[in-house]
């Protein structure tokens, strides 16, 4: 979790002034060579990060139809697609599924892969396989574990409504229904999510000394106080760095929900960034203007939780 | 050589054994987390064999309620309708993979030199950049690589897909090519610079050799997730000749809602870069989540 800074200021340090000078000389300090090896990354940056997001304001200032995407003659509207899209009725409900969709498939994935990070902190025969093999969810494609939760959860013959029926519970048409269809791309979505939670905290589990524990077990701390008191305070700022990428990530998720509900029925699991999808490519109407400014509104909202993000890590490095 | 400085993660191997912690005494007593680690892990990828036993059952099974937990009288129907149709698909991911990877590692390895050994002016900014760029809806990136490919032409192409594709791993793999690079010492640089050797001669015979481990961390990132992805080829490429194979099951259950056995069948096949993966490249996996703590 180390950026590339954090190497460089040692040896400037300890330089004086006039080996500076030296270094403009020298073909390898050349300012001009160095840029000349990032000279690809910055037109590649300029030609496919800045250019569409430039695109993507000017869509949304321009009242876009098919035609005027082609001829590029749209009229300027200023604001006003952000307006309407904020005076929408659907905007309220596609932030509040957002903020549910992200807060709660978060607070699981911590949760869950905390307690397996601990779990798997001591080593056990097979702990190094079965770790691995937590992996799985992460690497596949998302089509695949999403079409596979949808035939879990079909409704006539889904093995978690057989394995509830089992229980006793009746049919509950998960994603039919629009009061389950939420929890529905919810829980696939933890599911998603364990095996980043997991590695990043097991990683950060490992950088705790040993002795810690051992101080604390000496004080005779059980293993329940040990956590509590010792590992959750120690692990805190793996924890807020974990948590704000999985904010950042989630928010943006489109693939998962868009696959298993389309974001229906009655736009019940509807999220802010499958609403932008489905108003640009999801009907037969393409509206790119709209898409656009909740696309935009969406980047706002995740450089927020970015910044956040960018400062800890800073804090972190020294 | 190659293992000096590697990313936070990798410095342990997998069974971090003898450890000052693991007390014989303790031995003893680890087959019960033995076993719930197996009843766990089984509970997780309970799924993944979900996708198994779907894709062997019979057509006239699927709908059986409740469903067969093992899959009793398989059949290779699902097998035999993937290789039919869905072997060009799979042809055209691997080629977007692997386009993605070679544009990747050629962008991003030279402006992490230079970024993390050349000391480039402005690299603290372009860091903060990059961190940034990743933090960018794909969906925004896709509305404005539309626009901008209608009028080039390019939608629909192999090539705009691998540039739209390659958005997703160029910011991360600068970011880890740099993290690692800032831990060569200083003296191996210094030391080919003393024998003449030019920037661009220390970067491929002295830098490149030693980031190899994170050259291969990238270019599995980078591979994984543009076979994997779905929001570019749905928007970008959805009615090209050529699609990935992502795009080819989506348009695969929407046409055939009872044919679930060829359609976990696909699936089965799409995962298969995912299980080389995790079987010879478990480690760098784990490097590149923790080095440059991405996702999705």
């Amino acid at each position: 979790m180390t950026v590339a800074s954090a190497a460089a200021p040692a040896p400037n340090g300890t330089q004086p002034k006039p080996s500076r000078v030296k270094q403009v000389r020298h073909p390898n300090g050349s300012p001009w060579i160095a840029f000349g090896f990032a000279a690809p990354l910055v037109a590649y940056l300029l030609a496919f990060y800045v250019y569409p997001l430039i695109r993507s304001i000017d869509l949304s200032i321009h009242d876009y139809n098919v035609r005027a995407f082609v001829q590029g003659n749209a009229e300027f509207v200023g604001l006003e697609k952000y307006i309407d899209v904020l005076t929408s009725p659907l905007f309220p409900k596609a932030l509040w599924n957002t903020v549910l969709f992200v807060g709660i498939s978060i607070i699981f994935q911590y949760a869950i892969g905390l307690a397996l990070a601990v779990f798997f902190r001591n080593t056990f025969r097979l702990s190094g396989i079965l770790r691995a093999l937590f992996l799985v969810p992460w690497l596949l494609p998302l089509i695949v574990s999403a079409s596979t939760w949808s035939w879990m959860m079909n409704s006539d013959s889904g093995i978690i409504n057989s394995f509830l029926g089992a229980f006793g519970i009746g049919q509950i048409n998960w994603i039919t229904s629009p009061d389950t269809a939420l929890t529905a791309v919810i829980i696939a979505n933890i599911w998603l999510g364990i095996p980043f939670n997991l590695v990043i905290l097991y990683s950060g589990l490992q950088n705790i000394p040993g002795e810690v524990y051992e101080a604390a077990s000496l004080d005779g701390a059980n293993g329940w106080t040990t956590f509590w008191r010792v590992t959750f305070p120690l692990l805190r700022p793996v924890s807020a760095i974990t948590i704000l990428l999985g904010l950042v990530y989630t928010l943006k998720v489109v693939d998962i929900v868009w696959i298993m509900t389309k974001g229906g029925p009655a736009n019940s699991s509807l999220t802010l960034a499958v609403w932008s999808y489905r108003e640009a490519f999801g009907t037969g109407q393409p509206a790119f203007s709209p898409a656009a400014a909740i696309g935009n509104l969406l980047i706002i909202i995740a450089l927020v939780f970015g910044l956040f993000y960018v400062r800890l890590q800073r804090r972190e490095e020294h | 050589m190659a293992t000096f400085a590697e990313p936070a993660g990798t410095r342990r191997p997998p069974k971090g054994r003898g450890k000052g912690r693991d007390k014989p005494v303790k031995k003893r007593s680890t087959w019960w987390k033995t076993a719930l680690g197996v009843f766990f892990t089984a509970l997780m990828l309970f799924p993944v064999y979900w996708i198994f036993n779907v894709s062997l059952t019979q057509r006239s099974d699927l709908r059986k309620n409740p469903p067969n937990i093992f899959p009793v009288d398989p059949t290779f129907e699902g097998y035999e309708a993937v290789f039919d149709q869905q072997l060009p698909a799979l042809g055209t991911s691997l080629l977007v993979g692997l386009g993605c990877v070679v544009l990747t590692v050629v962008i991003a390895a030279p402006a992490a030199y230079a970024i993390s050994l050349l000391r480039m002016k402005g690299g603290k900014t372009l860091n903060f950049i990059l961190l940034v760029a990743q933090m960018i809806p794909a969906v925004v990136m896709a509305m404005g690589f539309y626009a901008i490919y209608v009028r080039l032409g390019l939608l629909n192409s192999i090539w705009g897909l691998i540039l739209a594709d390659s958005t997703i791993a160029v910011p991360f793999g600068v970011l880890l090519f740099a993290a690692f690079m800032s831990g060569i010492p200083r003296e191996l640089i210094q030391a080919a610079k003393m024998d003449g050797a030019s920037a661009w001669r220390t970067f491929i015979s002295v830098v490149m050799p030693i980031s190899r481990n994170s050259a291969l961390t990238v270019s599995l990132f980078a591979f994984l997730w543009a076979w994997s992805d779905f929001v570019f080829a749905s928007t970008l490429n959805r009615n090209g000749d050529m699609i990935p194979i992502t795009l080819s099951i989506y348009n695969y259950i929407g046409n055939n809602t009872t044919q679930w056995n060829a359609i976990m069948a696909t699936a089965m096949v799409a995962s298969i870069p995912a299980a080389i993966l995790l079987v010879f490249a478990q480690k760098y996996v784990a490097a590149g989540v923790t080095a440059g703590a991405v996702k999705d």
